[in-house]
């Protein structure tokens, strides 16, 4: 009996599911996909990122929506799982019929649904930092390229605190190698020896830093002055940073700079080991803007929670958000083609009191701050850049990329465009 | 260069007890202003120049950058800082200020100008009546290595009755003659040779520059002879502190293995669920230390000491839970068992996910878990030695369970012949159950110890939970030495591995080797024998 | 060779693989020939999402092969599915030619930006699809008969194995992670543009490929079927049912199997090179022991022992998956626990093998 009831429970459950599958629901309501893990490793970074998308549309309705019409946000769970990352993108745009998506963290789910969003011509925001070497039509970059992020950390550390050795320490994927291959041909561009780079790279979640942080400790006695340029990924970062204080390694000796640590990751982190340690981001929460103390107020009131942080890749979703209605507003409609084309060349304010634009080559044009852990939790900013910086979305010290372009303007179109060959290589 | 003036006329300060005549105050305040700027260079320069200006304020001004308490007026670059009692006080005129001035800024510091702080502190300390301070201001000099200390170290040195201070003024002193050219060759050989004594990686550094460029035969011959003692040293620490790594991990292996080779042994179940035990007991630490926070923030200290018990209990009771709801109907299905063990950490996860939210949680360490013990080079830091102690604490604990305890007994009848024990009259579901909550008791208690070394988060279990099958494979169910063995000699392996192959490639060699170790010996290092075994 | 597969052919199987057919027949049908506008008319995205249902579920059979009817639990069964995977593609990247990014001819992206030079031996040959196809058996077959070799001769059953097929799937994961390895690292390979001169992302090429999926999946069931009809296949379930006396009986238990192992290797690998083109992308994370135990519960679900109950199980739980995250996101997890302790529980035999039991116990004893 028991078994009769859970075979009918299970079929009930196919054929109900069939039809909700295939029904469809039709509302007069813009909507709007929001493609972040909710569940998996990346849950941890990407939770925020949806809860600020639903804030931000919540807004943006209370303004009367766009073009007259309410946006309606629509939130699936990509689990950490890449391949399903791809499935719910599809699922989006083909069955809920979202004119644009905000989404996705690691370079792995943006590479795995990029081609989903360019065959089927919709539109994702991707608001995280990330290694460059991409630029495609139908994706815009809220998030920093290496110039945006790496490079002035690497200038501020060598002019500042007089840097001659460098210890490049990433988690093993994309993101960190990438970066690490233009910063070691940078450093040597600027005359640094190979033999003062020290370049390592450990597995995700690698827990046991201890041999690590010892040849760190021993690469930084050799008399000159070391800093550690830090690419390592999420989990990692709490047990590296603890073996760093345990092994009495201080800020002032032995300084880290890191990329990937922002204010959420501070959060759940006992902070005393990183203080005076540095980050590199466009946005910091301790930002001194009116723009920047009213986001945060109406934040935490949203959320309930007069603790909760922001972060670079909330600011981020805001000004690509911003632009996305202000696109909108200029095209007029929201058909991807017609937004994509408006999009270039809009300005919308960023939260540390500037302009953020909207280049041809679909990247924005960021500010870079330094900045300082405080024991809070917060950065103290220590430096900025005097304007904002523009993209260098191919890397111009790697030797495929360097005579790449992106200008998706009319007559060029196109992403990979070789200066030297005069081809638009590679992608159609 | 300033740094250098810095550093004489701090000396000569300290030693002549301010006999110079004291700056004029017009003069105090043109070198306060330099700090009332936001250029890192300036306040770096004004840092050095407040120190050597042998100012009565300087140490007050200094002290009070270094703890963020010093404020300049943007107007008319007044220096302003806030004393113990709260007060403001402008540092050039000394006064004290009503309330407080308004328009002030604080003047900003960054790496470069906590170095110069460092160096300026350390160097007025030399004469410090504490002798931790005299100890800072010779390493202050060593790190500096500037040769005009010289003559304020010899001075310092006759003067000094603390045998490790002294000590240290002299490794300062070596390390500023062993590079001067000027210096006589028995003084740098002399130098090298005190050098070689610190036997340290700094001392090595400074050993490998001298070279004939700079040297005489003699003194390089000297300097390399040290260097080489140095590094066979240091070689040898490398050795020892591997092992230190090894065995630290090995606790940690041990920690969370253990609760999962009684329970296999007993009930020849492997619990995927083990790992979310671990992480309940960390969950349990970050709340107890939470509630220590916002009532008793002075019992920090004990929130570890508390906490384990109550993990203990918290993991325990989700485990006699899980076995009475669950883990009773599959008796004899061990595969089953795995499965729906596999989906109970599921929900765990979530669970945990949707309470405490997807983020990792801050659980701090305890005063007396922080830290290092520098033992000659050989560096072993506090919460490792700590985690060590505890975990063969646990082991010689549930030792003491498992053979001097009813429950004990017991379960070794189980774990031997199942079908005997129950003829015996043992009632063998209340073993399990015991057992099973034993387990995941004991993975609390080690969840009370990884949330010091990790990540607190709702994936902390799923880190784990590989590695303790491993050991249990290793180590052969049955015997609880079995368990420690192959705990320890894993997390050797892997921390042994680890400056050759790299941490991934070192860990995929290890589970090459395991897997076929197995091969071997499939019941693992310490299996059991006998014919009731074949099961 | 057709008695050897259609002797033990009952009227479950042939309903089995006719159903099979039909589906690769009318939902390209229903894809392509009718109109967008029509409600008959089924996504391309549905297309694919069913395609992919159908890899798993020839995983899930090739894992009940082994599971089901010789007793060995695999708990990296997704370790051979992704090899299999990987070498779909590999061929797929060397597809790609000048049209990657950097529009290298030879080296796929990910080498070229990290600086490589050259291809690596491991990659030779894949622009060839006959080279691809014989390393999608080859590769998994290769691996599982080194693993089973060692294992099964030394006796290892039980939990032990579980234990150590899991640490095989996640030395591989952790391999596969490190882009030294030349397979992508993390990001795996993606991006393909065309499969044996068809662009992969047509309607077309996405229906072709679904056809291709359930039939592999009805061939697959034949020769899981066949196997187990067979003596072969009795030797299996004996050496399931009592491992000891089978050897007494002088069977050479290690040898049976290893090749029952290897078999359902190779199957698996198919399973994955089927599903790489659909989803779009490979990626080290399908090595995960979460993966492998996945299917474990797929075929738990449907029914072990019943090769049928394996298919229809790798169905429903994945629909469940999309539908629950898609509808609860929060809330699937618990779902998919709960799956498991209640299947365990409650439905040890499975939704197919509980139905097939009732059947039974309906027409009384001897009936076939």
């Amino acid at each position: 009996m028991k078994r009769l009831i859970s075979s009918m429970a299970a079929t009930a459950l196919v054929a109900g599911s069939l039809v909700a599958s295939i029904a469809a629901k039709a509302e007069d309501t813009i909507k709007i996909g929001i493609l972040h893990s909710l569940s998996g490793t990346m849950a941890i970074s990407e939770t925020t990122l949806k809860d600020t998308m639903l804030y931000l549309i919540d807004e943006q309705n209370k303004k009367g929506g766009v073009l007259g019409k309410k946006l309606e946000a629509v939130v699936v769970d990509p689990a950490s799982n890449w391949p399903l990352f791809a499935e719910k993108a599809r699922e989006l745009i083909t069955k809920d019929k979202v004119v644009a998506t905000f989404g996705c963290w690691t370079s792995v789910s943006r590479k795995s649904v990029l081609p989903v969003f360019e065959e089927l011509n919709s539109i994702l925001f991707y608001p995280v930092q990330y290694e460059g070497e991409e630029s495609s039509k139908n994706i815009f970059y809220t998030g920093a390229a290496p110039n945006q992020q790496a490079i002035p950390a690497v200038d501020y550390l060598m002019e500042n605190e007089k840097v001659q050795r460098w210890v490049l320490a990433g988690t093993d994927y994309v993101y960190p190698r990438t970066t690490n291959k233009i910063l070691e041909a940078y450093l040597k561009a600027k005359g640094v020896k190979a033999e003062d780079i020290m370049i390592n790279y450990t597995p995700f979640g690698h827990s046991d830093w201890q041999t690590i942080v010892a040849d760190i400790k021993k690469f930084g006695s050799a008399g000159k002055k070391t800093a550690v340029v830090s690419t390592i990924n999420g989990d990692a970062n709490v047990p590296f940073y603890k073996e760093l204080g345990n092994q009495g390694i201080k800020a002032t000796d032995i300084p880290v700079v890191a990329f990937s640590v922002g204010e959420e990751e501070l959060a759940g982190l006992d902070t005393k080991p990183l203080v005076s340690h540095l980050a590199a981001w466009n946005y910091f929460e301790s930002v001194d803007t009116p723009e920047n103390k009213d986001f945060i107020a109406k934040w935490q009131a949203y959320t309930k929670n007069p603790k909760r942080t922001t972060n670079d890749p909330m600011e981020a979703h805001v000004i690509g958000f911003n632009m996305w209605v202000k696109a909108v507003e200029k095209a007029g409609s929201t058909d991807p083609s017609k937004v994509i084309d408006a999009m270039i060349g809009v300005s919308v304010p960023n939260l540390t009191g500037g302009l953020s634009t909207m280049m041809p080559n679909h990247h924005i044009t960021k500010p870079v701050l330094i900045g300082e852990i405080k024991a809070d939790g917060q950065f103290n900013t220590v430096w900025q850049t005097p304007g904002t910086v523009v993209a260098n979305e191919w890397s111009p010290y790697l030797e495929g990329s360097k005579d790449l372009i992106a200008d998706w303007r009319a007559p060029l179109s196109c992403g990979n465009f070789n200066v030297k060959t005069g081809k638009c290589g590679g992608k159609s | 260069m300033l740094r250098r003036l810095t550093l004489i006329l701090g000396l000569m300060m300290g030693l002549i007890h301010f006999d110079a005549p004291p700056a004029h105050a017009d003069d105090a305040a043109i070198i306060l202003k330099r700090l009332a700027t936001d250029n890192y260079g300036e306040i770096e320069s004004g840092v050095t120049a407040l120190a050597a200006s042998g100012l009565s304020v300087s140490e007050a001004v200094l002290n009070a950058l270094a703890d963020s308490r010093l404020s300049y007026r943007p107007s008319d670059k007044e220096i302003f800082f806030k004393d113990a009692s709260g007060k403001w006080i402008d540092a050039a005129t000394n006064v004290v200020a009503n309330e407080q001035p308004s328009g002030l800024k604080p003047v900003k510091m960054n790496n470069r100008v906590r170095r110069a702080l460092d160096a300026a502190l350390g160097s007025m300390t030399l004469l410090s009546p504490d002798p931790q301070k005299r100890m800072a201001a010779a390493d202050a000099v060593f790190k500096s290595r500037d040769a005009n200390t010289l003559s304020a170290l010899d001075n310092v040195i006759a003067k000094e009755s603390d045998a490790v201070v002294k000590q240290h003024f002299e490794e300062a002193r070596a390390a500023v003659l062993i590079l001067k050219s000027d210096a006589s060759e028995a003084d740098r050989v002399g130098a090298a040779e005190k050098l070689g004594q610190r036997g340290d990686q700094d001392a090595l550094a400074l050993l490998n520059s001298v070279t004939e460029a700079n040297a005489t035969a003699n003194i390089v011959a000297a300097a390399s002879l040290s260097a080489k003692g140095i590094s066979r040293r240091l070689a040898l620490l490398s050795a020892a502190q591997n092992a230190w790594y090894g065995l630290s991990l090995g606790s940690v292996l041990l920690l969370a293995a253990i609760g999962l080779a009684i329970t296999f042994g007993v009930m020849g179940i492997i619990n995927m669920a083990h790992g979310e035990m671990v992480m309940l007991g960390a969950y349990t630490t970050f709340v107890v230390q939470e509630i220590i926070r916002t009532k008793a923030p002075g019992l920090f200290d004990w929130s570890l000491p508390i906490a384990i018990p109550l993990a203990f209990c918290v993991s325990a009771l989700v485990g006699l839970l899980i076995e009475r709801i669950i883990i009773r109907y599959l008796y004899g299905r061990p595969l089953e068992t795995l499965l729906a063990t596999w989906g109970v950490s599921l929900i765990l996860q979530q669970a945990v996910r949707s309470a405490f939210g997807a983020n990792n949680r801050e659980v701090g360490a305890p005063s007396y878990m922080s830290g290092v013990w520098d033992l000659n080079g050989f560096q072993i830091t506090y919460g490792r030695l700590w985690i060590i102690l505890f975990g063969l604490a646990v082991f010689v604990a549930l030792l003491g369970v498992m053979k001097g305890t009813s429950l004990g007994l017991k379960m070794r009848a189980v774990i031997q012949n199942r079908r005997m024990a129950a003829a015996m009259g043992i009632r063998t579901p209340l073993v399990d159950a015991l057992t099973f909550a034993l387990g995941s008791g004991v993975a609390g208690i080690a969840g009370v110890a990884l949330s010091q070394i990790d990540n607190v988060s709702p994936n902390l279990g799923q880190s784990y939970i590989i590695d303790s099958f491993l050991v249990v494979v290793f180590g052969g169910v049955g015997n609880l030495w079995g368990t420690l063995l192959g705990a320890l000699s894993l997390g050797l392996a892997n921390k042994f591995l680890e400056p050759i192959a790299g941490a991934v490639l070192g860990k995929i060699i290890l589970l090459a080797v395991i897997i076929l170790f197995i091969q071997r010996r499939p019941r693992g290092l310490f299996a059991l024998k006998g014919r009731a075994v074949e099961q | 060779m057709t008695r050897f597969f259609f002797r033990h052919f009952d009227r479950t199987a042939i309903g089995f693989v006719a159903t099979l057919l039909l589906i690769a027949i009318v939902v390209p049908f229903f894809n392509l020939a009718v109109p967008e506008s029509s409600v008959f008319h089924i996504p391309t995205y549905l297309v694919s999402l069913w395609g992919k249902y159908l890899a798993y579920a020839l995983l899930a059979l090739a894992l009940d092969l082994v599971w089901g009817y010789c007793g060995i639990l695999s708990l990296g069964h997704g370790a051979f599915f992704a090899l299999g995977g990987y070498a779909m593609g590999m061929y797929l990247m060397r597809q790609i030619g000048a049209r990657g990014v950097y529009a290298d001819p030879v080296l796929p992206d990910f080498m070229v930006f990290l600086n490589w030079k050259e291809l690596p031996v491991t990659w030779y040959f894949f622009d060839h699809f006959g080279y691809a196809l014989l390393m999608i058996v080859l590769v998994p077959s290769a691996i599982a008969f080194i693993f089973g070799w060692f294992a099964f001769r030394s006796r290892v059953t039980g939990v032990y194995l579980s234990i150590i097929t899991q640490s095989l799937t996640y030395a591989l994961l952790l391999a596969f992670f490190r882009n030294d390895m030349g397979f992508g690292g993390n990001n795996g390979l993606t991006d393909f543009k065309d499969i044996l001169g068809f662009p992969v992302q047509a309607a077309n090429t996405r229906a072709a490929l679904f056809a291709l999926t359930a039939l592999f999946l009805a061939l697959g069931f034949l020769l899981a079927r066949a196997i187990v009809a067979s003596r072969f296949g009795q030797v299996l379930a004996s050496i399931r049912d009592a491992e000891s006396r089978t050897r007494f009986l002088g069977y050479r238990v290690e040898h049976y199997k290893v090749m029952v192992f290897v078999v359902s290797a190779a199957m698996a690998g198919i399973a994955g090179a089927l599903y790489v083109p659909q989803v779009g992308i490979i990626n080290p994370s399908e090595f995960s022991p979460s993966n492998s135990i996945e299917a474990v519960i797929w075929v738990a679900v449907g029914g072990r022992g019943t090769l049928i109950g394996a298919a229809i199980g790798a169905v429903l739980v994945n629909f469940a998956k999309t539908w629950l995250t898609g509808t609860f996101p929060e809330l699937w997890l618990y779902g998919l626990g709960a799956l498991f302790i209640l299947v365990t529980l409650f439905l040890p035999k499975g939704i197919v093998g509980s139905l097939s039991a009732r059947v039974q116990r309906i027409k009384g004893s001897g009936a076939a």
